[in-house]
């Protein structure tokens, strides 16, 4: 394992040790419940910066419950109300101490029933705002068209929005726990699963931090093929991305141009890895099977790359879509950075930051990505970061493709017994993490995941407070989260 | 805007025929199908397929002893729980397991999804699928769909709205997603039902005008998929309501989704019947 030190400290240890992170340009990652012996323990996840390496510091619980850290540190919020849910550790003095993922009322918490036995119930609330003709609207979960199950909370006056509060979790599957128990290998095709549109980087993750625990690395060929499926997802992703914006804008035309090049985008990940959301390829150590370039596919790529370069310019030149992403939806650096923003998101708020190129994994050491950065921190801006990303993708996937050499997939990869290990991708829509604790025989034993959308999901309010309906539904098509990946 | 008018023109035409065509025209060239059991007796004591299945899809099954007086097992696969992601197929020694390219395999019972090695498929039975036909007769030209995500990891949202692209243009077959249940003919549920959707699953359902339809799209909405029975709920819609086309798949892509819709209405053929496909 040498992707992340491992520290022990007491709980009183951890404010300071927050502060000087912060104070050296690091920032908090996650936090959440491991056990140990029988004792519940809170693992952080710090990322002292580029090129340093991560840091996993473990604490175990006081007995009356862990002080909070969300005054401080505001993206660790949803992660301690997450502990309270799902692992019954009691949070002192959380700034929002109520349920976020499930409500249990009194019941045990599901990921250490047995040992639990302050079951910390978190009451349900719901902020509310009342005053002469404040009017509430609840939509969802169930929203028109084909979209994702969330119900949204809108408190307003005539086209002012005074307060947004989104109620997610409502497709919380609980995939953390199902990895409990099962061989690393049988895990991937769970890993994939988990945000079916981020299945790569999620497998990919995954896979990482299994080989950082058996202390391997895939063998080179295999590398450059993860890194050229990660960019083909990306592919996609984006290029939906901006239908869907153009979509919100009533762009009719440029919403079908997106989704065409979408599709052509999937049919060729499909026919180079044999399943359009690029899944079942992956394996710890390597890949699950030798891939073959199509004799066409370089030249069909560049054709698709023509095209999408086309589409961006003429979104460029289009006032009336522009119109609409201007100003829209603003969120200031310092506000990103708290509550934890990340990929395109934090980007567009001139966050520098990508793990592609600070802690480089599979083949991007060699072929590092061009970052897109803005300091807008709009709609405009996240749909700019995004097009950059899309452009440099297709310069990416040249240099990759031209350097896949023949050579072996897999490498042994024999997981040790009571093991840690941390793998990260930056996915489409930001950075995924998987920490990784294997039992006495090798198994899985706790596996936590911190995926993109629940990052800025979390965020995504504070660009909605105090805003217009009007611009709502571009607003939440310019961050481009997915549900799932926040509920998991 | 006359920009963006000559702009899609000059695209030309982007529409496939499919279901009409050749395979070309069903975009899913280099799509992994579905396992097949292709032999009906394994080595003995082998069950690597078994342990292999992340949903549980795949049993042993005991057949009777042949004149060696051999014990022999076979394996039995239900389509309605794999999300072919070829670990059987990978692990099986003796090549009874095979990839296949098969992946539009809508059907009408649930049944129609289990293979087993014993049991011939049963014979199809004329008069419900006379009277299922009459019923899709009344859609033939058109059909409205309100989807609901009841716990899905969004992959099943991702080729559903693919749908909408100019390749599969959906709307040329007379398909439409709508927004009220109250104008669908048809319920497609993706997902495996978390605990807290099933309300307002429940409450779309109802809502709708009879007579009306309900599809289970995806491993998820037909048996749970990966996360059946976890402490967050999820079986799919079994015994919750009921269902009329079964869609098998992780997730089932766009030119699948179509053949399953067109079998709704009468206007496809299944292809596999007691879980075996007729190609």
């Amino acid at each position: 394992m040498s992707n992340m030190l491992v520290l022990h400290l007491r709980a009183t240890d951890v404010p300071g040790n927050i502060e000087n992170l912060l104070v050296q340009g690091g920032r908090m990652q996650m936090v959440y419940a491991s056990s140990v012996d029988g004792r519940i323990e809170a693992c952080y996840l710090a990322a002292p910066g580029a090129g340093k390496p991560f840091e996993l510091w473990r604490v175990a619980v006081p007995p009356g419950g862990l002080p909070s850290m969300a005054a401080h540190v505001p993206l660790l919020g949803w992660y301690e109300r997450e502990m309270q849910d799902l692992s019954g550790v009691g949070v002192l003095d959380h700034p929002e101490p109520y349920a976020l993922v499930i409500e249990r009322g009194t019941d045990p918490a599901p990921f250490f029933a047995a040992m639990d036995d302050g079951h910390y119930p978190a009451p349900h609330v719901l902020p509310e705002v009342e005053g002469d003709d404040v009017q509430e609207l609840d939509f969802g979960p169930i929203r028109a068209d084909v979209f994702e199950s969330g119900q949204f909370r809108f408190f307003y006056i005539g086209e002012r929005i005074l307060r947004y509060h989104p109620r997610l979790f409502l497709k919380h599957r609980g995939m953390e726990k199902r990895f409990q128990g099962l061989v690393p290998d049988a895990a991937v095709v769970l890993a994939e699963r988990v945000s079916g549109v981020g299945a790569l980087a999620h497998a990919l993750a995954f896979c990482q931090a299994i080989e950082d625990a058996a202390g391997i690395e895939a063998p080179p060929r295999a590398r450059v093929w993860r890194s050229v499926l990660a960019e083909m997802e990306r592919l996609y992703n984006h290029l939906h991305y901006l239908g869907v914006l153009a979509d919100a804008t009533t762009l009719k035309v440029g919403q079908a141009e997106g989704r065409l090049l979408e599709e052509q985008a999937k049919q060729l990940t499909a026919r180079v890895c044999g399943h359009r959301l690029p899944m079942n390829v992956l394996r710890p150590g390597g890949l699950r099977r030798d891939l073959a370039l199509p004799s066409d596919f370089v030249a069909h790529l560049g054709k698709l790359e023509s095209a999408s370069l086309r589409y961006l310019d003429q979104l460029e030149v289009t006032s009336s879509f522009l119109d609409r992403l201007h100003t829209t939806g603003s969120l200031p650096r310092q506000v990103a950075f708290d509550q934890g923003a990340t990929g395109p998101v934090e980007r567009a708020s001139d966050l520098d930051r990508d793990l592609r190129r600070d802690h480089p994994y599979a083949a991007y050491a060699e072929h590092a990505p061009d970052v897109a950065l803005h300091k807008d921190g709009d709609a405009y801006a996240r749909y700019r970061v995004r097009g950059a990303e899309l452009r440099a993708s297709f310069v990416l996937l040249r240099h990759l493709l031209a350097h896949l050499a023949p050579g072996p997939v897999l490498a042994p990869c024999a997981v040790p017994a009571d093991s840690i290990g941390l793998g990260w991708a930056e996915s489409p829509r930001g950075s995924v993490y998987y920490v990784v604790h294997t039992d006495a025989s090798g198994r899985l034993a706790r596996v936590k995941i911190k995926s993109p959308s629940y990052s800025n999901w979390r965020v995504f309010p504070y660009t909605v407070h105090g805003t217009n309906m009007m611009d709502y539904a571009i607003n939440e098509a310019s961050f481009g989260s997915t549900i799932a990946g926040c509920d998991r | 805007m006359a920009l963006w008018t000559l702009f899609g023109l000059a695209r030309g035409r982007a529409s496939s025929a499919w279901p009409e065509g050749d395979a070309q025209a069903a975009g899913q060239h280099g799509v992994q199908g579905m396992p097949l059991v292709t032999a009906q007796t394994c080595a003995e004591s082998c069950a690597a397929c078994v342990a292999a299945c992340p949903t549980d899809a795949l049993r042993r099954v005991e057949l009777p002893a042949a004149a060696d007086a051999v014990p022999r097992h076979g394996i039995a696969l239900d389509y309605g729980r794999c999300i072919a992601c070829q670990r059987c197929v990978e692990v099986c020694p003796g090549g009874t397991l095979q990839a296949s390219e098969d992946w539009a395999l809508g059907t009408r019972t649930r049944a129609d999804l289990q293979f087993d090695p014993q049991a011939a498929p049963a014979p199809l039975d004329g008069t419900a699928l006379a009277l299922q036909n009459a019923i899709a007769r009344r859609f033939r030209h058109s059909l409205h769909i309100r989807h609901v995500d009841a716990g899905s990891c969004n992959g099943c949202e991702s080729e559903l709205q693919a749908l909408m692209n100019p390749f599969y243009n959906l709307h040329r077959l007379g398909i439409f997603f709508t927004a009220s249940p109250r104008a669908a003919d048809l319920l497609l549920v993706t997902g495996t039902v978390t605990e807290p959707m099933r309300a307002p699953l429940r409450a779309a359902w109802e809502a709708m005008p009879e007579p009306k339809w309900v599809m289970a799209m995806g491993a998820c909405a037909i048996s749970g998929g990966m996360a059946r029975e976890g402490y967050a709920g999820g079986s799919g819609l079994q015994e919750l309501i009921p269902v009329d086309v079964y869609l098998p798949g992780c997730a089932p892509n766009p030119a699948a989704i179509m053949h399953a819709l067109l079998l709704l209405l009468g206007r496809s053929e299944q292809h596999l019947h007691g879980g075996r496909s007729d190609g």
